[in-house]
Parts: structure tokens; sequence; C-alpha cells
């Protein structure tokens, strides 16, 4: 393939993102008249973009972010969907089982992010979502949110860290 | 005693097989029950995405839930970084089991994949 008719293949797909072309191409020239030595006589300049990261200029470092993801509030979940609408009967019953303790707590989406999706089971060592975090802590998804939530261990892991649960029993508060 | 969900044709899939065999070799449970639940879900049918585990075994004997769950977990780590997607683990001890555990009805679907 000639190097002007694959730059021409690639204008057209990026248009105004993928190849700003700096050079001098009068108006009559077109693309497909631009010839090899045009290009090795660096009359043309061809820009790729740079791809283009979110936050900063380095490449995503997921593992850094989940840790301070779980940091920055005493309860983070990792969810499918959002605590008004979840995506999924497990991730759901997290949600549903927090609400009853009435307790604040961060939510991330796994659905719309995929390298968090990824991310989150690399970093706890856990192959599913939904997972919890208790003060940086992973404590467990929603069979094990479940069970501590029926034995009353959930109350006691929140009073812990000074959440208090909004099913604790008066008479517990004294202790 | 071993349960495995067959399907209509009285097969049990090739993934649950072999859920079977890897949790009856490494924790030599006194029950096994391997629940193919992905009909509650919205994937085709016939997969074999969810499922729920209850296995009795002594292997559990001191073990906190999270790091019972863990050690299945690791049982079927190649299983659940292929085609399974959801594990709902219930473990407990001979003790536990027959002192008469309940095992939860898992939550329904709500759409997401």
């Amino acid at each position: 393939m000639s190097v002007a008719r694959s730059a021409f293949r690639m204008a057209k797909f990026g248009r105004s993102t993928y190849l700003p072309m700096t050079s001098v191409l009068t108006s009559r020239t077109t693309l497909n008249s631009l010839q090899t030595k045009d290009f090795l006589s660096n009359k043309i300049k061809i820009e790729t973009q740079q791809p283009r990261y979110l936050s900063s200029e380095a490449p995503r470092d997921v593992q850094k972010e989940i840790g301070d993801l779980v940091a920055k509030n005493k309860v983070v979940i990792f969810m499918k969907g959002v605590p008004e609408a979840p995506q999924c009967g497990f991730s759901n019953a997290v949600v549903q089982i927090l609400r009853m303790h009435a307790v604040t707590y961060d939510a991330h989406n796994v659905l719309v992010d995929e390298e968090l999706r990824q991310g989150i089971k690399d970093f706890s060592s856990w192959p599913t979502i939904p997972q919890v975090y208790i003060e940086g802590e992973f404590i467990g998804g929603c069979d094990i949110l479940l069970q501590m939530h029926q034995t009353g261990e959930l109350i006691e892991e929140l009073q812990k860290v000074g959440i208090k649960s909004a099913l604790m029993d008066p008479e517990d508060e004294k202790k | 005693v071993n349960l495995l969900t067959r399907n209509m044709s009285g097969m049990a899939g090739p993934v649950a097989s072999i859920i079977e065999r890897k949790l009856t070799d490494m924790l030599k449970p006194s029950h096994l029950q391997i629940i193919n639940e992905s009909y509650m879900h919205s994937v085709p049918k016939n997969s074999e995405t969810h499922f729920k585990v209850v296995v009795v075994s002594e292997s559990f004997t001191d073990k906190k839930p999270l790091a019972r769950h863990r050690l299945v977990n690791d049982v079927l780590k190649e299983e659940l970084s292929s085609g399974v997607h959801a594990l709902s683990i219930n473990a407990f001890t001979p003790e536990q089991w027959d002192k008469g555990r309940q095992v939860d009805k898992s939550p329904n679907c709500m759409g997401g994949f």
C-alpha cells in the first residue's frame, strides 16, 4: 500500500482528530495526489494523535486508584449499577442491607468501567461483584454480608468503625 | 450426598461436573450441592454462568466465612476466570449443617451482566 493511500485512509477516519496535517498543501492538492516523495521530503508532516488519558498524562494505574477509593470512606462498595438502580440481584441485596442499617457509603459502578471491573477483582483477589470494603478492608460479597446481617455481626463491625447501625438494639448501645 | 442439578434431558452440564469433581477432591465434603442458577439471569439457555454451591466440609472448621469462601474460590479459580461469573457460596461445617442451617434463596436478576 502506498504511503499516500494509507494517509488518505487514516485521514478519512480521523478527520479533525487523527491527522491534522501541517503541510504545504495548496487548495488544489488533494490527498490522492500526494506522493511518497512528498512525505519523504518532509513536506508533509503527519501528526498522529496521542492516545488520550482521562486524568493525567500517565497511563491509568487502576490498582492505585482502587487503593485510594477504598480509603476515601468508611464503607465502600463495588457493584453493578448504582444504589438507586442496581443492575444485579446480588448487588441489590448489598444495597438493601446497607439501606436497612442506614449506612452512608461510596458506591462504584463496574459496569461503566471495564478496567475497574477487572481491577477490583485483582485488588481483592476476589472473583465476583459486588464487593464490600469497611475501612479499607475487604469484607466479602453478597453472601457474606447477608450472613453478617443475619447473625448481627454486621452491626458489630459497623460499630467498631464508629458507624451506628439503624438496626442496633438500644440495649447494645450501652456495651 | 452429592446433588447436581440436571437439565431437562437429565444431563449435568460440563462446568457443573467439573465443579463437582474439584470440590469433592479438594474439600472432601460430607454434603455437596451444585445448583446452576443461570436460568435466573439474562443469559442464553443452558448457560453455565451463575452457580450456587452448598458445601459441608470439615475443612471449614475454625475458618471465618471469608476464609471459607476464599478456599472455595481458590479451588474453582479456573472456572471463575473463564465462564463462571457469579458464585453463591454456602459453606458450613458438619456441626453447623446438622444443626439445621438454612440456605437462602438467591436474589432475582435485575438485568445487568
